[in-house]
């Protein structure tokens, strides 16, 4: 089973992928995209002997919800902060913030989180991987900005992923 | 008739988004403040076209949902090219705030020089 | 109505282009003018997007996907260069 399926998400991405490619739901399709998807894994295998490992994939959807609908929010908030802001006023600061998280998908999916939300960028990362570096656009307060990401993506990527 | 009303709303906001982004890389002052706008703004804002495209096909033709997959891909690419673009201006000392010091008197991971490779 | 709207988000992206157009000259980093390229990539794509609802054809997903890609990939090749003096190590 193992053999034949290394990565069974990457082939049902695969599918869905060739599918969206071709643009159409046809058998024809599905079972060429079903081809591609068990071949790849198959012969790339030996590039990515580690899966990922996700023990509650459910609460990811959730997690997916609750920072489209932060992307929406903020991304108004920025807009309004680039258009009638000007440039003394705004706060930018760099926010350091410790991190619980050790596995690695867990610390990219934050930092990518970080950076997808509008007023943060994630820069870099410390060199023993405890620490992330944020630039906020606009924060008159750094420490409430960290514990703010903190409280809501770190917590729910630790439910996650640990 | 609604779904025009979708394509519309999709269409206004997708062309306001994409012309704040530059306006914002334009007007802001430093290196790392410029960063915000395009990467976020333009993301979104490219996301409504293609919402509004995807719309537009199922509406008066035949439909189709590969715009999904450049939305997807822009999703999960912007945040790598911020980072790397927030990289170079860290290496280069290109940011006007000074950086903090992270804990365990450790080094930030781009300002960490590489040991010299002996080349052979 | 619908026309309008297209009219409006065309002239949008277009005048959002020439913005990065003009952060790409001025500078004054090496940083900025990799994002203004970035960004300009990012508006192509908007563009050929609405290139293709206005003509009300499909043909012109391929050439946006690969828009896509490799802006994405001269981004980084870009940086990499900047950052180590070299693209492949």
């Amino acid at each position: 089973m193992s053999r034949l399926l290394p990565h069974p998400l990457l082939t049902l991405l695969l599918v869905l992928v060739w599918c969206l490619l071709i643009n159409s739901l046809s058998l024809g399709t599905v079972v060429f995209g079903a081809l591609l998807g068990l071949l790849i894994p198959a012969a790339t295998a030996a590039y990515w002997p580690d899966r990922p490992r996700i023990p509650r994939p459910l609460r990811l959807v959730s997690y997916i919800l609750v920072v489209l609908w932060d992307i929406l929010v903020a991304n108004v908030q920025v807009a309004m902060i680039v258009l009638f802001k000007p440039n003394a006023d705004m706060k930018s600061n760099w926010v350091t913030i410790p991190l619980d998280l050790k596995s690695p998908e867990a610390i990219s999916i934050l930092a990518g989180t970080i950076t997808l939300t509008p007023g943060t960028v994630s820069a870099d990362l410390s060199d023993d991987g405890v620490a992330l570096l944020v630039h906020a656009l606009d924060a008159p307060d750094p420490e409430a900005t960290g514990n703010q990401i903190k409280d809501r993506y770190e917590r729910r990527l630790k439910e996650i992923f640990e | 008739m609604i779904l025009d009303l979708i394509i519309v709303a999709a269409l206004l906001i997708g062309g306001f988004f994409t012309l704040v982004g530059s306006i914002g890389l334009l007007k802001l002052d430093s290196p790392m403040k410029r960063l915000h706008a395009p990467t976020k703004a333009a993301t979104l804002g490219v996301g409504s076209l293609l919402m509004a495209s995807i719309v537009n096909a199922w509406a008066h033709h035949d439909g189709s949902l590969n715009e999904v997959l450049i939305m997807a891909f822009l999703f999960i690419t912007a945040p790598i090219t911020a980072n790397f673009i927030a990289k170079v201006n860290i290496h280069r000392r290109d940011t006007r705030d000074p950086l903090p010091q992270p804990p365990n008197d450790d080094i930030w991971a781009t300002l960490d020089t590489p040991p010299d490779r002996s080349d052979g | 109505m619908i026309d309008l709207a297209l009219n409006f988000a065309f002239v949008a992206v277009g005048l959002a282009q020439v913005l990065a157009l003009v952060r790409l000259v001025r500078g004054p980093h090496v940083g900025d003018r990799i994002l203004a390229l970035d960004t300009m990539v990012i508006n192509a794509i908007g563009l050929i997007v609405l290139v293709g609802v206005k003509w009300g054809t499909q043909m012109y997903f391929e050439s946006a996907m690969i828009f896509a890609m490799l802006g994405f990939v001269s981004t980084v090749a870009l940086a990499r260069f900047v950052l180590r003096g070299d693209i492949i190590e």
